[in-house]
C-alpha cells in the first residue's frame, strides 16, 4: 500500500441520473455464431441500466421461432475463419460437427443456449419484436413465436420506437 | 489505494469507491454502503443476495455475475433488477464489498 491518508468517502455513479440511453439490436442472421452477439451485447447494456430493444428480421427469425430455436447451427463452409481447408467445409457431417463443438465451447463458459439466453434477457427488462413482413413471408402465427416476445411490428413502428438509440445491425 | 472512513472503520477502496479487502467488510458495513447507493432497508432477500455473492466469491475468485446469482443462486433475475435497481449486477457487489464482476453474462 502505497498511500496512507485517509480520502473522503467515495461512491461509485451508477448514473442512476442518466435517463434516455437506448440500444437497439436488428438481428437479421438464424446462424448459431451470428445469433449470440447481440445477445451478449444486449446483455451488457441492460446491465449497464439502458433500455434495450431486439427487432428480429429475416433469418434472425429463426431465433425465436419455436421449431428453430433450439437448433441453430453453425457451418464452415465459406467461413475461413475456422482456418480448415475450404474443400473440406461442405463434406458431410462438417456442419453437425462444427455446431455441436460450438455448443460444448459455449456450455464450458456457462453462456445459456439461445432460447434460455432470451428468457434472461427478458427477465432484466428487454424488449423482443418481431418484424412483422418476415412474419408474413415466413407465414408465422404469434404462436410459433418465444412467449417472452413483445409483439410483432411494422418496420416503421420500429424505427419511430427507437428514435435516439444506438443501433446495431446484425 | 485510497482509504476511506465508513461507519467509523478505515477501509481499502479502489478509485471508484469499491471496497478491495475481503476481510474488512461486515454487516453494518454493508447498511452504509446500500444506503450511499440509495437503497434504504436490506431486506431478508437483499442478505441471501449478498450472503450468497460473497460466498461465491470464496469459492471461485470472482464476483458472480447476474445470471449466476439466478441460476446457482436461486434468485431470480427480475427481482435482482427490484432490489437493486438499473445496474444489479455492479450494485450488488458494491454493497458485498467484492469488485465489480468480469464475466460478460
Amino acid at each position: 500500500m502505497t498511500t496512507t491518508e485517509t480520502a473522503p468517502m467515495v461512491v461509485p455513479d451508477f448514473g442512476d441520473e442518466d435517463e434516455g440511453r437506448k440500444m437497439a439490436f436488428v438481428c437479421s442472421k438464424g446462424t448459431l455464431d451470428m445469433a449470440y452477439p447481440a445477445l451478449i451485447m444486449a446483455s451488457g447494456a441492460l446491465e449497464q441500466g439502458v433500455e434495450t430493444h431486439i427487432f428480429f428480421t429475416f433469418w434472425g427469425m429463426d431465433m425465436i421461432n419455436k421449431k428453430t430455436m433450439d437448433d441453430l447451427k453453425f457451418t464452415p463452409v465459406g467461413n475461413t475463419a475456422t482456418h480448415m481447408p475450404m474443400a473440406l467445409t461442405p463434406l458431410p457431417g462438417m456442419t453437425a460437427m462444427a455446431t455441436s463443438r460450438m455448443r460444448k465451447q459455449l456450455q464450458e463458459l456457462d453462456i445459456p443456449d439461445v432460447p434460455a439466453f432470451l428468457t434472461h434477457l427478458s427477465d432484466m427488462g428487454c424488449h423482443l419484436w418481431a418484424c412483422k413482413m418476415s412474419v408474413d413471408m415466413f407465414d408465422l402465427e404469434r404462436d410459433d413465436m418465444m412467449d417472452e416476445l413483445d409483439g410483432i411490428l411494422n418496420v416503421s413502428d420500429f424505427i419511430e420506437l427507437i428514435e435516439g438509440a444506438q443501433t446495431m445491425f446484425i | 489505494m485510497p482509504t476511506t472512513a465508513i461507519a467509523d472503520k478505515e477501509i481499502q477502496v479502489d478509485a471508484e469507491g469499491f471496497m478491495t479487502e475481503y476481510d474488512e467488510w461486515d454487516e453494518d458495513l454493508a447498511r452504509v454502503l446500500a444506503s450511499n447507493i440509495g437503497i434504504g432497508e436490506l431486506t431478508e432477500v437483499h442478505w441471501s443476495v449478498i450472503n450468497f455473492l460473497r460466498a461465491d466469491y470464496v469459492e471461485r475468485g470472482e464476483t458472480p455475475t447476474l445470471r449466476r446469482v439466478s441460476t446457482t443462486g436461486g434468485i431470480p433475475t427480475k427481482e435482482l433488477f427490484v432490489l437493486f435497481p438499473k445496474k444489479p449486477a455492479r450494485k450488488m457487489a458494491y454493497v458485498a464489498g467484492l469488485p465489480k464482476p468480469v464475466g460478460c453474462i
